[in-house]
């Protein structure tokens, strides 16, 4: 580690040692297990008996490892990585926000991890209420008036939306020709108008990073399907004139499709369905605590109006005569199924528990908090990075490198030295319409003391980038390696593994190599 | 990098250069070095239609991808195979690496594009933002 230049606090880290770790593939040696079979007591059927010509020939080259070396193998790896456990991740709920302990306690309770998909539905009574619970909890807190789970995550979630949309106005008799999305938007907005047959047309933020309703009034006409809208927007600003958007596009019999990303900044403050939305999605990463990029399988409920509730995926949930829930088939207006089974159950199950342990008051604190938190940053930082709009914040706020180009130092330098300092890096140059961005969303996880180890991290870098811009430049300087060429490795990637030539050969099937 | 006069230039950063009833689309000095470094160019199929305004393509790069929008309206008549291979090309020579060259459907259409000057004086509004 380059000890001399790294002149931030030692508040937050110290360099420590790590192991080095060869690949698995690497490690290998043939004839390792972690197992030991007892002997054979039926007899012994060759594989092709069974496969015929689905036998492979070659298996390929497989990582073979003793136990505790593949333990030690994911323990030293694991020890290389940032985590939400270990500190505060600025690219916010996008990624990653906390994920309560109550959650992971729920979720494994046996009755919950042991249910099965093809369990008949009088014994799955226990699963299916946990489902029709937490589907009148998200459509109380949206102010919407169905929902469905099917969805395998946001963009899917998009998509499904966006079907809706269109199988509305095909029962109208025209499925119109085009979706209008904002220049902000994520770009999932546009792929899924795309994917669902929809022309897009690009709608430009006014100088308050929102929407133009004029712009907007001359744009929507009788082949508006929607518009798709995040609102607070990926700047992390309030639609001010929501209600203005939602009467435009109703005049013209058009839709108006919320992208619930941003869903934390609004839970218990105020509701998409009382604000004219028709049609929105939820990703219950973000919003209700759910695991996210590796942790667990997404889940993004699409909630949506009356009018539209005829269209959803089916099947959907109902309470018989007797009583019990059942899933209903029995949908011929449906879009169909969008997926086949709930894989994702256990995100019901965490995003439920994290809803019910922290109650009404408690869900709008969280709100509260996360606005806090990104105004609180926004306060401490408004001073030495630039703010592209003035318009207040909701839960995140978007910087620009604006002051700190005239030194040579751009957003992706600043988020690498950051790095330096203990911290994840936030989220670079998106939205894209600030050039050189700096997105950071603490959520409402992080605590004063967290978040002021993070602005002085920060106003640090601030500082560096007028005083020594080259250690930023360089950075960072306290890992295990430092820049990826990430332009060749997306031009020319490696995309696998391939074995050397010739391996030491090792005896095959030796007890002392087993355990 | 100077920009060339004889191109006609596009708000969304394409320029494009006329022979005939051919027109010939690239992107700008501007665009790519907003881009980054290039890393994949998604061309349009020869004999596919375009319209001005509307997306024909896309550009990855370490960064973001980012639609083509295409100056004109037309036939696409060829792309620029170099690309698939070599998509730096975009970045070291991006007023002569071209991405298609179109068959104009309105000629007409042209005199709403911008000239080299105009262009310039949007770029440096844009910078300023």
């Amino acid at each position: 580690m380059a000890t001399d230049k790294f002149v931030g606090t030692t508040r937050k880290v110290t360099a420590h040692l790590t192991q080095n770790e060869n690949l698995s593939f690497e490690k290998s040696s043939p004839g390792k297990k972690g197992y030991k079979l007892a002997p054979l007591d039926v007899p012994e059927v060759e594989a092709s008996a069974l496969l015929d010509g689905a036998v492979r020939a070659d298996v390929g080259a497989l990582p073979e490892l003793s136990e505790i070396e593949i333990i030690r193998h994911f323990t030293r790896l694991s020890t290389w990585n940032y985590a939400i456990d270990l500190g505060m991740y600025p690219l916010g709920s996008c990624t990653m926000k906390y994920n309560p302990r109550v959650n992971e306690f729920v979720s494994r309770l046996e009755g919950i991890a042991e249910a099965h998909p093809y369990q008949p539905e009088s014994l799955s009574q226990g699963a299916l209420g946990v489902v029709k619970l937490l589907q009148d909890c998200l459509i109380e807190i949206t102010g919407m008036d169905a929902i469905t789970l099917q969805p395998a995550a946001g963009a899917h979630g998009e998509f499904t939306g966006i079907l809706l949309a269109r199988a509305y106005h095909q029962s109208k008799g025209n499925a119109r020709k085009h979706v209008i999305i904002p220049d902000s938007a994520h770009g999932t907005n546009p792929a899924t108008a795309a994917s669902c047959g929809y022309q897009v047309i690009n709608l430009k933020s006014n100088a308050q990073g929102g929407v133009d309703v004029a712009a907007l009034a001359q744009m929507v006409n009788e082949d508006t399907a929607a518009l798709m809208l995040t609102n607070p927007s990926t700047i992390g600003v309030f639609e001010n004139e929501i209600h203005k958007i939602a009467d435009v596009l109703h005049d013209k019999g058009a839709l108006l499709y919320m992208d619930g990303a941003n869903m934390n900044a609004l839970v218990g403050k105020t509701r998409p369905g009382d604000f004219g939305v028709d049609v929105m999605h939820l990703n219950l990463h973000k919003t209700f605590s759910t695991p996210h990029g590796g942790g667990g399988p997404g889940s993004g409920p699409v909630a949506c109006k009356k009018i539209l509730e005829p269209f959803l995926p089916s099947p959907v949930l109902a309470q018989g005569a007797d009583g019990l829930l059942h899933w209903n088939y029995d949908r011929p207006e449906s879009v169909g199924r969008v997926r086949m089974l709930y894989g994702n159950f256990g995100m019901f199950v965490r995003a439920l528990a994290y809803i019910l342990a922290n109650g009404p008051d408690g869900l709008r604190q969280t709100t509260e908090d996360a606005v806090l938190n990104a105004n609180y940053i926004r306060a401490k930082l408004q001073d030495v990075y630039e703010l592209p709009y003035n318009t207040p914040s909701m839960h995140e706020v978007v910087f620009s490198d604006k002051r700190q180009t005239k030194n040579g130092v751009k957003t992706g330098d600043i988020a690498k030295r950051l790095i330096d300092y203990g911290f994840h890096p936030y989220t670079t140059s998106f939205p894209l319409i600030v050039p050189g961005a700096l997105m950071i969303e603490p959520t409402e996880s992080e605590s004063r003391e967290e978040l002021d180890l993070f602005v002085d991290a920060m106003r640090q870098i601030a500082r560096e980038v007028d005083e020594n811009p080259e250690v930023v430049i360089t950075a960072p300087h306290s890992t295990r390696i430092s820049r990826l060429d990430e332009t060749t490795a997306a031009r020319k990637p490696v995309l696998r593994w391939k074995a050397p030539a010739a391996s030491t050969p090792v005896e095959v099937d030796t007890p002392a190599k087993e355990w | 990098m100077a920009y060339p006069e004889k191109y006609k230039y596009t708000k969304e950063h394409e320029w494009i250069e006329v022979a005939g009833n051919v027109g010939t689309v690239g992107i700008t000095d501007y665009a790519q070095n907003s881009l980054g470094d290039i890393v994949f160019v998604d061309a349009p199929k020869i004999g596919s239609k375009v319209e001005k305004g509307a997306v024909f393509g896309s550009v990855e790069s370490v960064k973001a991808v980012s639609d083509l929008y295409s100056p004109v309206t037309g036939t696409v008549t060829e792309v620029n195979e170099e690309l698939h291979a070599s998509p730096e090309k975009l970045n070291t020579e991006a007023h002569s690496a071209w991405i298609m060259k179109v068959e104009l459907g309105d000629a007409a259409e042209l005199g709403s594009l911008l000239s080299a000057a105009d262009y310039e004086a949007f770029i440096a509004e844009e910078t300023a933002k």
